[in-house]
Formats: C-alpha cells, structure tokens, sequence
C-alpha cells in the first residue's frame, strides 16, 4: 500500500486523527508518532468534550481509549455513530472477550490491545483511511438491495440505508462475488486489510451489526448467509 | 443362583429399601418386633398360669364329688342286700343311672363302671357307661392301680366319646373329645366277693372355653398394644426425624450455593440445639466463602487494574523506544546501540507481562472457554506455517503427521492454538537442527496433538518440572532461547481448563514428546489420549540398541489423568 495514497484524501488535505486519551504521555507520544508518519493529530483528554472536538476538526479517523473518566469510551463510541460513520479505531487496556466485545458492539471498527506497536497502529489507522480507487459508476444487486458502489448507497426499494464505511465495504466484498464463500480471515484481510490478524471476532461483530441494518429480520439472515463452519457468502434470493 | 436370590428378594425390596433410608421405619420396625416378643412371652406365662390354675380347681372340685359319690355308692351297694350273690343287673344300671341323672346337663361327668373284677390283671368284666366312651378314657395305669390299691385315685386323661359330634363347638354344650380328669375307686358288694371299679370321668370343657376366652382376649388385646406401640414410636419418632430431615434439606440447599438458608430455631431442646449449631456452622461458612468470593474478586480487580495501569505507560515507552529506533541511524554508536537494547528488551517485558497477567488471571479463577468447533489438523498445519521462517532460521524442519483428515473437538480455538504455538516452538527451539513431527490423531472420545523433537531431550524427573513457572532447561543457556519460561505454564493451565491433559515424555539424548489431549466433547471426563505418550518410533530405535536403558517412566504434567498410552496409535 503506498504511503502517499493514503496519507492524503481526494482533497490533498492529510489525514486528520481525533485522538480521545486521558493518559497525557500517550496522546503526546500518538501525537509525535503520527505526525511523523504524515497525519495531523488532534488531542481530546476528555469523553466529555469529544463529540464537540470531533463536529469541529471532523477527523477521518477517531482513535479512542476505552478508559476515560467521565463519558467513557463505549459511550463516545455511540454518540459518534450516532451521527457519523467514522472510522473508531479502539484502545483498550483489557483483551478480554467481553471488553473487545462491548467496544465493537458499540461501533467500533476496530480495537488494538494496549500495548501495541506503532507501526501497527499506524498500519491500521491507514487500512481505516483507505478509500478505493475512484471506483467506476456500478450498480449491484443483492437481495432486495442496490449498491451504488460509486455513491456509497445502499438502497431498498427507493430508500437508502445508512452504513458506515466499514459496513459498506463488508457487504460490497460479500455481493461482488455471491458464489463465493469467505472465510473470516479473508474477510479480514479484503476487509480490514489485514494480513495477519488473528482475531475474528471483528468479523462475528460486524455482520451481526450489518445484519441489523439490512436484514428483514436478522435473526433468519437472507442477505448475508453464515456458512457453518466456514464463513460467509451472499444470500441467493 | 444369584438370580434366584434376586428373586425371592425382589418382593420385599421396598420393606429393605425403607429399612436401609428411614431411620423412621427402622425404629418403628424394631419396636414392633421387640414389643410382639414381649407381648408373647407374657401372653404365654399368663395363659400357662390361667390354664394350670383352672385345671387344679377343677382337679379339687372334682376329688371332692367323686369322694363324695364314691362313698355314697358304696353306701348305697352295702345296703342293698347282705347277700353273698353278685348284685343284680338292675342294681349296678341303677347306681349308674342315678349318677348319669345327678351329672347335669351338659353331663359334668361320664360314669364307667366295670366289674366284676377277674384276677388277672385286666380282667375288668362288664364294663358299663353312662355315655360311650373308649376304653383308653380311663387310662390302663389308674384301672391297675385301681385294683390293687384302696381309695381314692385319680389321672389327667383324653376322655375320647365314641359317638362324639366333632363339629360341635365348646361353646354350645355339645359333648367334644378332650382333655379331663379321671377319678376311680374300688367298689366292694356286701359280700366282699366281688369288686368293681367305678371312674368318673371330669371333661374341661369349661375350663377350655374360658381358657380359649381369655386366649382370644389376649391376642386382640396384644394385636391392638402393638398397633398402640407402632404409632407411638412413628409418632415419638417423627419427633426426632423432622427436625433431622428439615436439616438435611437446609443442609443440602446450602450445598448448592444458597448461603442464605437456615434451620428455623424453636424452644430449647436438643433439636433445637442442633439447629443453632448448624445455624452457627452455615454463618461461619457462609462468611469465609464470602470473604474467599471477595478475595477472588479482588484479585481479579488487582489483575485487571494493574494490567490497565501498566500497559497504558508501556505502551507510552514502546512508542517512544520505536521512534528512537528508528532514529538510530543518527546517534553516535553507543546510543544506537542503547535503543537497540532498550527496543530487544521491551519485546520481552512485553510478553513477559502478558503472560503474566495470563497466569494471574489463571490464578484468579477469571480464565472462561469459548468453546466452538476446532479441528486440530487444520490448527496444526495453520501453526506451522505461522512457524515455518522461526524453523527455518533454526534449521529445523517441521511435518504435520495425521491419519486423518481432520480430528474435530469442542475447545475454545485461542488457547488450544497458544498451546500447539507454544509446544512447537518450544520443538524447534530444541530440535538442535534435527526433524520436528507434529502428530495429531483422534478417536470417539478424545482428540491429541502431539509434538516429537529429536533434540537433547528431557533429564530424569524434567517431565513434571519442564510445566513449573519460569523452569528452565539448561540454566546455563537460559536467556539466549528467548520466552519468557511461563509458556507451558499457561499452556498446561489452558489445557487443564478444557479438562484435558498436557504430558510430556523425554529421555536425554532421544528428544522428547509433548502430547495435549482434548476431550471430543466439552466437559467429558478424559479416559485415554489416542496418541501414546512414550513416541511410537523408540521402539525402532530399541531395536538398534538393545543395551540401552528402557525409556524414563512417563510422568504426567497434568493431575487429572494417567499416562495410558495406546500402543500403536500413529506411525510416524
């Protein structure tokens, strides 16, 4: 993935990056280390005031400590999606099932267990900024759903449904190719861009969140279809 | 045999069953057949007591009469006449018939009157009865005695009625054999020429009848005290079993995690007494686990804000360790060389707090499975391949050996692929540039993975110590080989989570084998693995030394499971 064609969107401007962390040490070193990396770092010490820093300086990625006193980061996390697709990229403290759980469930793209390796991070953050080539003018058909690939709009008879990125791309990945079946490390790598990122369960996480969005009734999927044992396809119907 | 036994059993299971579980039925059981002992011995004595007391008021009674009636004949045979001829017929019908008319009726005697009397000993002559009986009613002792001795004899006898109505009850009058007194004497004529011998024969039958009435009351009564004493020992019983069960039901709750539950508490007694104990032991249990609950939880607490509190500035000083780095190639030599050092080192303390929090977390009791679906021949080949460039530096090369395509189990697939990770490693980092073989085979109750290396194997007693924290095997080279010395540690813990056994089996010089096995189904009990433990291709090697020592014992790294290995499981 070359460097230059993810540290600057269509506009040229570089990738601004919201960083909420309470721990001063750490936000100044993320500070320094991103900006050698080339983005533009923005600190918010506080849960509370981040929803406000994040309408100011609309980052495209929100890199998130799930500690924070006051609003925690889980809640953050929510207030964010509740008006903005955002790539949230968590920091936790905890690898625990439950934590890493939560903070996906609550909306985050991804999570990274503290501590991380810079490069990683910075690995990631690029892997959330990346945008496809200015994809051609497509129209696919899943189910009773139209992707407009180049509009980034998903529509069920007329009405658009809102995803986040990340959602967009999982079910465009899954309805290019409906006959295949993908397993949760392809998904992650075509996906998130990882290579060797073990941890499915950012999969499990995000179908079941895309599921709710598009789905008639998500418990019985018809549209993105779990194949036991291996992965997951797009429904036929 | 024995199902014969099981079958004369098998209709008094229940009573036995009730014998066995209620303490209830047992001291109701004993009571009863103690008191029927009781009750009969003494319906016994008194009934013997009753029966010989009638019997000798009957025996006074009836002397007396017969004296009396004796006399009185003779009275009447001397008056008859002073004739030396035998006395008429009629005389002797008459003295019978006027003693049958004076018995009453019922009859309260039988006459039996014989004479005259030969000279041999039973030479009797006529004998005459007011009623038929058998010769055997007056019995041959008293007939003899009667003729060589005077007076008045008597003899207990079966007065035996040769036209006896056998159906007649004793109640109704009707004449019965039975049991009765026989009184005889000597009868003189006027003369002295002749002699008689008159009986009369006294039949019990009323004594009978009140002895069978007082019998009756006996055994009614006697029936109706041991119904009496069963109930009064269910009842007094019940008493004590009550309380006894009502603890045992708190008891058994209690043991269940319902810490709450307590005996409610009435009056004073020993029952009572029993209650507060118990009462007094559930407080004080209750309160330990309590203060263990909160310990574990603290622990956990402590495990989990000391994981936040430390990874939050490491990850500060990684980040900056990186940078400086990355900038190495700007500082003078020694500096460079310091953030060589600084980046090698915080790898380590890295991993090593990782996997320390790991082991606390173990100790905590905190550690969960997630269990799904895992297949150990694919896991296995994933971990190689992840492993294949570490073997490669190493020289090392590494083969996935299965009989089968695939060896599913229900386990939680994080830790079982820590475990291979850590078993294979561990394998190339002491291979010594020999071939590495992981083994993976699975049978209906168990699924194994097995990893062989050839390297300098394991020293006597190392097969238990290899799973201790921070054990090392070879102090000397102890840092060089990396790891932070609690990865079998952690693994053996995830193993043993899953209720499986971690082993391993070395011998110096031969290499050694490290075998994981997994129940197929979560929470099944372990019985065998399907790989052996001691490697299946030492007994090739055996074959080329025969001199050599037998391999080491193997020692089981886990405590919940025997070594059993199944010859030939996998051929390598």
């Amino acid at each position: 993935m070359p460097a230059d064609a993810t540290d600057f969107d269509s506009a040229g401007r570089h990738g601004r990056v919201l960083v909420v962390d309470d721990d001063a040490s750490l936000a100044e070193m993320l500070t320094i280390v991103l900006r050698q990396e080339g983005f533009d770092p923005v600190v918010c010490p506080t849960g509370d005031a981040a929803l406000a820093m994040f309408r100011e300086h609309r980052p495209d990625v929100v890199l998130l400590d799930v500690m924070l006193p006051g609003l925690d980061g889980v809640d953050v996390c929510k207030q964010l999606r509740a008006e903005s697709g955002v790539p949230i990229v968590m920091l936790t403290a905890r690898g625990d099932t439950v934590d890493v759980v939560v903070g996906l469930e609550s909306g985050a793209d991804d999570y990274m267990v503290k501590p991380f390796k810079p490069k990683e991070l910075v690995a990631r953050i690029r892997a959330r900024m990346r945008r496809f080539d200015e994809p051609a003018p497509e129209q696919i058909t899943i189910g009773d759903l139209s992707i407009d690939v180049a509009g980034h709009d998903v529509r069920r008879a007329g009405e658009s449904i809102t995803l986040t990125p990340l959602e967009f791309d999982l079910l465009l990945c899954l309805a290019r190719r409906p006959w295949q079946v993908f397993t949760r490390e392809v998904l992650l790598e075509q996906v998130w861009g990882y290579r060797h990122a073990a941890d499915t369960r950012l999969v499990n996480v995000h179908v079941q969140r895309l599921r709710s969005k598009i789905e008639h009734d998500p418990e019985r999927p018809m549209i993105v279809v779990t194949v036991r044992g291996v992965g997951y396809k797009a429904g036929t119907s | 045999m024995r199902t014969l036994k099981r079958l004369a059993i098998a209709p008094i299971r229940p009573l036995i069953n009730a014998w066995q579980v209620s303490v209830q039925a047992r001291v109701v059981f004993s009571t009863l057949l103690l008191g029927a002992l009781v009750l009969s011995l003494t319906a016994w004595l008194l009934l013997t007591q009753i029966s010989t007391g009638l019997v000798d008021s009957k025996r006074d009674t009836s002397l007396a009469q017969a004296e009396a009636v004796f006399s009185e004949v003779q009275e009447d045979l001397d008056a008859a006449g002073d004739t030396r001829a035998p006395p008429a017929e009629s005389t002797i019908t008459g003295i019978i018939n006027s003693l049958a008319s004076r018995s009453g009726s019922p009859p309260a005697y039988v006459v039996v009157l014989s004479g005259p009397l030969g000279i041999e000993a039973d030479a009797e002559g006529v004998r005459r009865t007011s009623m038929q009986v058998s010769v055997d009613s007056v019995p041959r002792d008293l007939r003899i005695q009667t003729r060589e001795q005077s007076g008045t004899l008597w003899t207990y006898t079966t007065i035996d009625y040769l036209d006896a109505d056998d159906q007649a009850s004793p109640g109704d009058g009707g004449i019965r054999d039975g049991a009765g007194i026989a009184v005889g004497t000597r009868l003189q004529t006027p003369g002295g020429e002749d002699e008689y011998a008159l009986y009369l024969l006294y039949p019990f039958v009323q004594q009978e009848q009140a002895l069978n009435l007082v019998a009756r009351a006996v055994v009614v009564s006697g029936v109706l005290l041991m119904a009496l004493v069963a109930g009064i020992a269910w009842l007094v019983t019940r008493q004590v079993v009550t309380p006894v069960r009502l603890a045992r039901r708190i008891a058994e709750r209690f043991a269940t995690d319902r810490l709450d539950e307590r005996i409610q508490v009435k009056g004073r007694d020993d029952i009572a007494r029993l209650g507060m104990s118990f009462n007094q032991m559930a407080t004080s249990l209750q309160r330990q686990i309590r203060q263990l609950e909160d310990l574990s939880r603290m622990q956990h607490r402590f495990v989990s804000d000391v994981s936040h509190e430390l990874r939050t500035p490491l990850t500060t000083v990684r980040m900056a360790a990186d940078v400086l780095h990355d900038a190495r190639a700007d500082f003078d030599p020694a500096t460079a060389r310091s953030a060589e050092l600084l980046q090698a080192e915080l790898d380590r303390f890295e991993s090593l707090l990782i996997d320390l929090l790991e082991i606390s977390r173990f100790d905590a009791g905190a550690a969960r499975l997630e269990l799904s679906e895992v297949d150990l021949v694919e896991l296995a080949h994933q971990v190689v391949d992840a492993q294949r460039l570490l073997a490669e530096r190493a020289g090392v090369s590494v083969r996935v050996l299965s009989r089968s395509l695939c060896a599913t189990a229900q386990a939680d697939p994080r830790r079982v692929e820590r475990i291979v990770r850590n078993l294979v490693s561990n394998a190339i980092a002491h291979a010594q540039s020999r071939r590495v073989e992981v083994i993976v085979a699975a049978d209906d109750q168990a699924a194994a993975v097995a990893v062989r290396d050839h390297g300098r194997g394991l020293g006597p007693g190392e097969a238990t110590q290899v799973f201790a924290r921070f054990w090392r095997a070879d102090p000397a080279r102890a840092r060089a080989g990396g790891g932070t010395g609690l990865g079998l540690a952690i693994a053996l813990e995830d193993a043993q989570l899953h209720g499986g056994w971690l082993q391993a089996w070395g011998e110096a010089g031969r290499g050694s084998q490290f075998r994981l096995t997994l129940p197929r189904r979560a929470g099944d009990d372990l019985r065998h693995s399907p790989i052996p433990l001691v490697p299946s291709d030492l007994s090739v090697g055996r074959a080329y030394s025969t001199t050599a020592p037998p391999p080491a014992p193997p020692v089981t790294g886990s405590p919940a499971g025997s070594p059993t290995g199944t010859p030939g499981g996998v051929r390598s």
